[in-house]
Parts: structure tokens; C-alpha cells; sequence
């Protein structure tokens, strides 16, 4: 019996129920592998300036270029293969997406935690500025952000991070606040244990459930916020695109029926993020005791 | 009777839980309800090695907050708890193991995502009574002791019955050596068929590891079986206080004797017909309790004195105390009765 049913092979075995879920799941870890190992599966390296020609650009998908390959997505108005663009640019929003996660997931976490735990004036102090910043709309706090520290990574990953943190934290506050009511918790605080103890393993394991969901939500959102200040020239260098600037490059041909510069990396975003979403809603279903079978 | 655990005039208010807005509001005369309520009200006891205390009273009497308080989880507002001379807490904080807590309900009181020979095991490895050697034998000793078989350490809560929770719970407090333990209600929400094996249980351990128990119960036939002396709790007082025997059989507080005469029988008398003496009236809300004592809206035998000064514990016998004006006209009641 033990080994067999630990809470991770049960949630697997729940998971696997869902055939779509499953598909987006397999769809999410192809793009990742994609954007991993994009230099490998790309025809073209996109960064590299040399291997750009603007006799290339704007060429529709299936032209064969001075490369001697086909552009089977075609090119866009710096002459990139558009299917190698995708890929790295896929990298890029993926692994910005998920610093941005992350680090919002362990700074609002730790923000959450700690006012439900504390109690009292820090708790009031820390909630009150998670509520304040929750009633503004996070690309506007992005923007401003993006437009003071000036473009790059690290800054993107810093707008994004200030602009979602307060959702883990809400969540994380939540969650504690009313796991931290519990008999479990006042026995270890009986036995006693210290603070940090009772904290990380009776409190933060208790709350994973809501955090994990809205982690995946959160990365698809990063990701799509990414995508939109990219699109409005606030993002990364031109010479890295995101899927985002991808867009925002071939928008301005979209009326004389150049559509590909804009739709197939659209495409690519939407599968992503759709895909993301997919599994965090049936993470969620599977966490929410009320749609219980 | 040497005094083993001493209860020292202890108090407990809770203080409503006022948001900032309240509070403003409150300072700016609105109608907030900034009272406090004393659950638990200068309540003095002590308990010798080795004795198993019966703490009785309806819901909301106060009686698992004492219970809190003598465990360590909740600090007094007043007064102390020592354990052999040694204090419970200091500024808030409990400051020894030897004194654990079983709580009502095994279904919340366990961790659900931890394993049930880690969360037995964790305490004494944080307090350095078993080292991560030993460990494993150390568990599985204390396993076999409440009856469970050591090969569940790696199982999750839900994986148990409620009996068996409560048992894992048990071993969690125990394995922490410790010389008091407080039973909060640990059957009351068990079922009846496994309520009698737990109780055993408890009575088996508490010889066998000379504990010092304090069993807080509202079911007053399982009190009877387990404790030396009981204690009978009204609105954060206690009122009563003796050996079981003589405070069941002779209560010399009135309230004692309505609590007892509002259990249901089981077997009536041949000629006897099914009546129970209710209390008169509700519990008067703790927020403005009455003047004098506390019972005597509800008393059959409140006089004006009653009403006017609150009644001081006082010796019945050598080892009886109560809170009574009237306590000789009550077992004078009580004796007619049984004539």
C-alpha cells in the first residue's frame, strides 16, 4: 500500500484522466524542448548578422533564400528565417516567463506567509500594500516600471516581477491564514517547535495547492505580458526578439498581405499560452475538493 | 498532597479582534463591542504526580481554554502555571515538553501532508530526545505502545480510521516524555464503539508512564471512569472541586448537581418515569456576566446574598472545596433525596 499511493502518484493518476489536459501538458513540454534546444532544430541562427541577408526579407513561407533552405514560415523585414525566429523567440518569452514566475512565487510567498503568520501591525502593513497594488492593473505598473529601469532582461524580469508578486502573496496569505487556524499547526506550536520549523513544514506545505495553480497561471500571464510590452517596443533589444516583437515587426505589414511576419508567431504564442492554461485549469479542478467526484 | 502542577490564579481574557477601521470607528464613539470576554477567571488548582484531573462544565465554560493554558499554547492573562516549579511559558512562549496535548479532533490535530512517523517523530528530534539513528526504533516503540503497527510510519492521515489517528496522535504527545498531559475532549469526537478502547488505552498509558493528566470532558459517565478528582467549570470559574466519587455522588454545588441530573439514564427505576431536570434558563453571556455568583439567575436555591457577593472556594471536606453560599443546604437536599 505505502509507496504506492503517495499524494504525487495519485494527483498523476487523476491528472491522466484528462486527455486534453494531458495533450496540452505534451504540447508545453514540446515547447520547451523546442526552446531549448533551439539552435539545434533551427535552420538558421537569428542573432547571428552575418547570416542575415536583406535580399531575404518579407519573403513569403516555402521561398528558398540565399541560404540554400526553404523558409517554410518565410522571413521577416530583417531577412530571419521566421520558423528559427519562433523557436529562439519562444526561448526567450519561456525563460522570462518562468523567472518572472518564480521569483515572484518565492518573494510573494515569503510576503504571504510571513503576514499570516506574524499577525498584527506587519500583517496590515504587507496586506494593505498587496491590496493597493492589486487595484491597479498589472501592465500599467509593468510599463511604468519597463520605462524607468530602461530595456533588458533583467529589468523585463524585475517589471514583471513587482507587477504579479501581490497575486502569490494574496494566495499564499489565503491559504495560510486559514491552514494556520488549524489543530496541526497549534499542536506543533504546543510541542514546541520553533517558528521556522512550524512554517516550513507544516504551514508552506499546506499551501502549495492554491500556489501551484496560480503559478501556472502566472507564468502564461508573464508570458503574455512579456508578449504585449515587447509588442509596444518596451520589451527586449531588437536584436533578441521575443514572440511579442516577432508580432510588433510584422505588424506594420499586415494590410499589404504579408501575414505571416504576424500570425505564425502569434500562433506559436497562443498554442503556448493556451496550452499553459490548460493544465493549470486541471491542476485547479484537481485541487478544488468541491468538483470532487 | 504535594502539588505537582499549580495552577496560580490564572486568568484568560480574549479581547475582540478589532480591524483598524473598528478601532477608528470605536474612537470616534461608534458602537463597537470592545469588551473582552473572561474565558477562564482566577482559577487556582493543583494537581498531584500522578493524579488524573476531571475538568467538567457545558460548552463554553471555559474548560478547554484552561486547558490551553495549562498546556503552553495559549499565555495566561494573569497568573501562572508551573510543573514542578518550573514555569509553562515566559513572556508568551512555552518554554518546556513536559507537557503535551491530545486534541478533540485526530481528523485536524494531524498534519495530512506529512507522514504520521514523521510528524510522531519530529518533536523529539527537535528537542534531542531521539537522534536521527535511533529514530526509526524510537517511533516504532511508541507505535506498539498505542496499539499501531510500526510499518504505517510511511503513511499519510487519511490513510487511517479515526481511532487509529487518534492513537498516532497520542504517540505524538507521549513520545515526548512528557509528565502532564492534557486530553482535550480526545473521545468526543471518536465513535462510541471506539471511544471505550481509546479510554483504555489512556488509562493503561497513564499508569503505566506515571502521568499527570488533565481530561477534559463534557461526558460526565467517561470522566467518572478515568479521573481521581474532578473539577466542575461554570462561566470561567470553577465552582466545584473534589474526589469523583464524592462530588458525583454528593454534589455540594447546585450546578454540580444540575449538570448531573441532566444526563439521560440509561436504566430507569421500575416506577420511574423518563424526566430530566433541566438546567432553568441560558448560560448568561459571558461578555456581562451577573453579579455575585455567576449561577444564581439559574440557582434554586439563590438567595439575596447570592446575587450580592461572589462566593470564595471553600473546604467541604479535607479534600473538598466549593463556591457555594448554600453548599450545606445543598448536600442536606441531596441526602433528602436519597432517603
Amino acid at each position: 500500500m505505502s509507496g504506492q499511493s503517495t499524494p504525487l502518484r495519485l494527483f498523476w493518476a487523476e491528472f491522466r484522466e484528462n486527455k486534453v489536459a494531458v495533450f496540452a501538458l505534451v504540447v508545453v513540454v514540446l515547447m520547451i524542448l523546442l526552446a531549448l534546444f533551439a539552435s539545434v532544430v533551427s535552420p538558421q541562427n537569428p542573432y547571428d548578422l552575418a547570416n542575415l541577408s536583406l535580399m531575404d526579407s518579407r519573403r513569403p513561407p516555402g521561398f528558398v533564400g540565399s541560404g540554400g533552405y526553404t523558409h517554410i514560415l518565410g522571413t521577416d523585414p530583417q531577412g530571419r528565417d521566421l520558423l528559427s525566429a519562433i523557436f529562439y523567440g519562444l526561448r526567450i518569452s519561456i525563460q522570462i516567463g518562468l523567472a518572472a514566475g518564480f521569483v515572484s512565487l518565492t518573494i510573494g510567498t515569503t510576503l504571504g506567509i510571513l503576514a499570516a503568520y506574524v499577525g498584527g501591525r506587519i500583517e496590515a502593513l504587507i496586506m494593505r500594500l498587496v491590496d493597493l497594488q492589486l487595484s491597479f492593473p498589472a501592465i500599467l505598473l509593468a510599463l511604468v516600471i519597463v520605462a524607468l529601469l530602461g530595456q533588458g532582461k533583467a529589468q523585463l524580469i524585475g517589471a514583471l516581477v513587482a507587477a504579479q508578486y501581490a497575486y502569490f502573496a494574496r494566495t499564499a496569505y489565503g491559504a495560510a491564514k486559514a491552514e494556520r487556524g488549524k489543530d496541526y499547526i497549534e499542536a506543533a506550536v504546543a510541542t514546541p517547535l520553533s517558528a521556522r520549523l512550524v512554517v516550513l513544514r507544516h504551514l508552506l506545505p499546506n499551501c502549495t495547492p492554491p500556489l501551484i495553480v496560480v503559478a501556472t497561471v502566472q507564468i502564461a500571464n508573464s508570458i503574455s505580458l512579456e508578449a504585449t510590452l515587447s509588442f509596444l517596443g518596451l520589451g527586449l533589444p531588437v536584436t533578441e526578439p521575443s514572440l511579442g516583437m516577432l508580432i510588433s515587426n510584422g505588424f506594420p505589414y499586415m494590410m499589404s498581405g504579408r501575414y505571416w511576419i504576424s500570425v505564425y508567431p502569434g500562433v506559436a504564442l497562443i498554442i503556448l499560452i493556451v496550452a499553459i492554461n490548460i493544465v493549470g485549469d486541471q491542476v485547479r479542478d484537481q485541487f478544488n475538493p468541491r468538483l470532487r467526484r | 498532597m504535594s502539588a505537582f502542577l499549580s495552577i496560580d490564579n490564572v486568568s484568560r481574557l480574549f479581547g475582540p479582534n478589532l480591524t483598524t477601521g473598528e478601532k477608528i470607528a470605536a474612537k470616534l464613539g461608534a458602537k463597537v463591542e470592545t469588551r473582552s470576554v473572561r474565558a477562564v477567571s482566577d482559577v487556582s488548582l493543583t494537581v498531584a504526580r500522578g493524579e488524573t484531573l476531571g475538568l467538567v462544565g457545558e460548552s463554553g465554560c471555559g474548560k478547554s481554554t484552561l486547558g490551553r493554558l495549562i498546556a503552553g499554547i495559549l499565555p495566561p492573562t494573569a497568573g501562572t502555571v508551573m510543573i514542578d516549579g518550573a514555569p509553562v511559558m515566559e513572556n508568551g512562549a512555552k518554554v518546556t515538553t513536559r507537557v503535551q496535548t491530545v486534541f478533540q479532533d485526530p481528523f485536524a490535530s494531524l498534519d495530512p501532508r506529512m507522514k504520521v512517523g514523521d510528524t510522531v517523530s519530529e518533536g523529539p528530534i527537535a528537542h534531542g530526545l531521539t537522534n536521527k539513528v535511533k529514530t526509526k526504533a524510537y517511533v516504532a516503540e511508541w507505535f506498539e505502545r498505542v496499539g499501531l503497527d510500526p510499518v504505517w510510519v510511511d503513511r499519510y492521515p487519511h490513510q487511517f480510521s479515526g481511532g487509529q489517528r487518534q492513537r498516532i496522535a497520542i504517540a505524538r504527545a507521549l513520545a515526548m516524555q512528557p509528565d502532564v498531559l492534557i486530553c482535550d475532549e480526545p473521545v468526543a469526537s471518536l465513535d462510541v464503539s471506539i471511544q471505550a478502547q481509546i479510554i483504555n488505552l489512556f488509562l493503561e498509558l497513564t499508569r503505566d508512564l506515571g502521568l499527570t493528566t488533565i481530561f477534559i470532558s463534557h461526558d460526565l459517565s467517561v470522566v467518572q471512569h478515568v479521573s481521581d478528582r474532578v473539577a466542575v467549570m461554570y462561566l470561567g470559574r470553577i465552582v466545584e472541586l473534589g474526589p469523583v466519587a464524592e462530588v458525583f455522588g454528593k454534589p455540594a454545588h447546585p450546578y454540580t448537581d444540575a449538570l448531573f441530573g441532566s444526563v439521560p439514564k440509561l436504566v430507569l427505576d421500575a416506577d420511574e418515569l423518563v424526566h430530566f431536570d433541566t438546567i432553568e434558563g441560558e448560560v448568561p453571556s459571558p461578555l456581562s456576566p451577573p453579579s455575585g455568583c455567576y449561577y444564581h439567575p439559574r440557582c434554586p436555591l439563590a438567595t439575596q446574598a447570592c446575587s450580592d457577593q461572589q462566593p470564595l472556594m471553600q473546604p467541604v471536606t479535607e479534600r473538598r472545596e466549593v463556591a457555594c453560599h448554600h453548599f450545606e443546604e445543598q448536600i442536606a437536599k441531596g441526602l433528602d433525596k436519597a432517603v
